[in-house]
């Protein structure tokens, strides 16, 4: 088993492009100013490729993947 | 009330008090033993800026972290307009918050101190640099006197150290929180004035001392500004564990009849007058009923004033104060604040209601620091308490006490 993986965010550089929900609508949704809200849960196996798609995609670079506790 | 500590023998001249008075009072600055973080656990002593954190947990992380020296810094900044305490407490016994840094350099191996106190509070400046004037000359050389911006947001720990390493007082990104990587990339030792005074009495009288002076089985003592419903605002020192009711009492009862407290200042939460009373102003107890003692602020609401109309005031403010640099807390904030202020001024848009409740519940963990959460805690807690003040207003268009315009707190 290994350590669970969730989204942490730097909501400084955030600035609501809004790719991350296109890339993983799973666990990423949008406020109605375009800013993300994010499942602070483990991401599951079945996803991590679309959480990953997300994070590279970030312009910002404010999304990341980490171990431990979400968001 | 078993009200003496900080405060003891009084504090009604407006003059600080000077190295002199205060040794002769209190006896010279102790020598500080290597178990001392463990005294500071054993007295339960929790930080009094407003987070109520552990002390003895926070010096022991930043004594065992490895790398550079730390660095102390007193927070002073005191930005919470309801708040005077830090204030008082700087212009009355400037020397006991400089015993406490003292004290926390050596317990965490610190070189430096920085005191960052907020630039409108000048008579607690002047006292600071009279005080720190009379201290040792080795003392003035590692100490550094900054005056905080008066924005509410400039006293995060986060934007204490910002402002210190670059000139701006905004929050940054955690981690690194101070602890690990703070003012010059040191770690960073953020404690507030009123928890460092506590610390020197801790230090000359011990733990047991300091718990026998809470009620009950709460610990030390707390100081607290009280204010609205009240002949005047005033600064006093309580026992922890001491009830609303009573703490109203000392600062001269209620001048009205009352319709609900704010407890904590902007970050913390209304509770129903009835209910207020028996609450106990400490920490442990607070926490489990969801509340807070923040930086200690007692505001009551006299109940010819509108709940509504003052809670759309508080989140104008805070919406005003964000440091505008995530989001959810720009664009939430200030959302909620225009709702609210049309639900108050008996103008609210269809759904206003709901929208500002699913706001409140979108906001909390969503920004650096925890500023929409604070402010998402104070409007949850209105619209609770104020229920049904809030239907009348955004249903009827109703306030049942009239103009909602003049009869705000």
């Amino acid at each position: 088993m290994s350590a669970p993986v969730t989204f942490g965010i730097d909501r400084i550089k955030c600035d609501g492009h809004g790719v991350c929900a296109s890339l993983i609508p799973e666990m990423i949704e949008l406020d109605e100013w375009g800013y993300p809200i994010i499942d602070a849960g483990p991401i599951s196996r079945q996803l991590r490729n679309h959480a990953r798609r997300a994070v590279s995609a970030c312009p910002m670079l404010a999304l990341r993947l980490r171990s431990g506790s979400g968001a | 009330m078993n009200g003496d500590n900080l405060f003891a023998h009084g504090v009604t001249h407006t003059a600080p008090e000077g190295l002199a008075e205060h040794t002769t009072r209190l006896g010279p600055l102790p020598p500080v033993r290597s178990d001392f973080i463990d005294v500071l656990e054993r007295s339960s002593l929790r930080g009094r800026g407003g987070a109520a954190f552990p002390v003895a947990t926070k010096w022991r992380t930043v004594a065992n972290w490895r790398g550079q020296a730390p660095v102390v810094l007193v927070n002073g900044a005191e930005g919470e307009p309801l708040s005077h305490k830090d204030r008082r407490l700087m212009e009355t016994r400037p020397h006991l918050i400089l015993d406490g840094a003292a004290i926390a350099a050596r317990a965490v191996g610190a070189a430096r101190i920085v005191y960052y106190i907020g630039a409108k509070h000048r008579s607690a400046l002047s006292a600071f640099k009279r005080a720190l004037a009379e201290r040792s000359a080795d003392e003035q050389r590692r100490s550094l006197l900054v005056t905080a911006p008066m924005h509410y947001v400039a006293g995060e720990e986060s934007a204490a150290v910002h402002f210190i390493n670059d000139g701006v007082a905004l929050p940054t990104a955690t981690p690194p929180r101070p602890f690990e990587r703070g003012i010059d990339g040191r770690p960073t030792l953020v404690q507030n004035v009123e928890t460092l005074a506590h610390v020197a009495m801790i230090a000359r009288h011990g733990d047991g001392w300091f718990r026998s002076l809470g009620e009950g089985s709460s610990a030390g003592t707390a100081l607290v500004t009280v204010s609205g419903a009240v002949p005047a605002s005033s600064v006093i020192e309580v026992a922890q564990g001491t009830t609303i009711a009573d703490a109203v009492s000392s600062a001269g009862g209620l001048v009205s009849d009352a319709r609900a407290v704010l407890l904590g200042g902007y970050f913390g939460a209304w509770i129903d007058a009835e209910e207020a009373w028996g609450v106990r102003l400490d920490p442990a107890s607070l926490k489990p009923q969801g509340l807070s003692l923040g930086c200690g602020v007692v505001s009551v609401l006299p109940d010819d004033s509108c709940g509504v109309t003052t809670t759309a005031r508080v989140m104008s403010y805070l919406a005003q104060e964000s440091a505008r640099q995530c989001g959810p807390c720009t664009f939430g904030l200030r959302a909620i604040a225009e709702s609210t202020t049309r639900i108050a001024a008996l103008d609210g848009h269809s759904g206003d209601l709901q929208r500002i409740q699913r706001w409140a519940g979108l906001l909390p963990g969503r920004g650096a620091c925890s500023h929409p959460d604070g402010a998402a805690g104070l409007l949850l807690s209105a619209l609770r308490v104020f229920a049904a003040e809030f239907a009348l207003h955004g249903q009827q268009r109703r306030c049942a006490l009239g103009d909602p315009l003049k009869v705000a707190a």
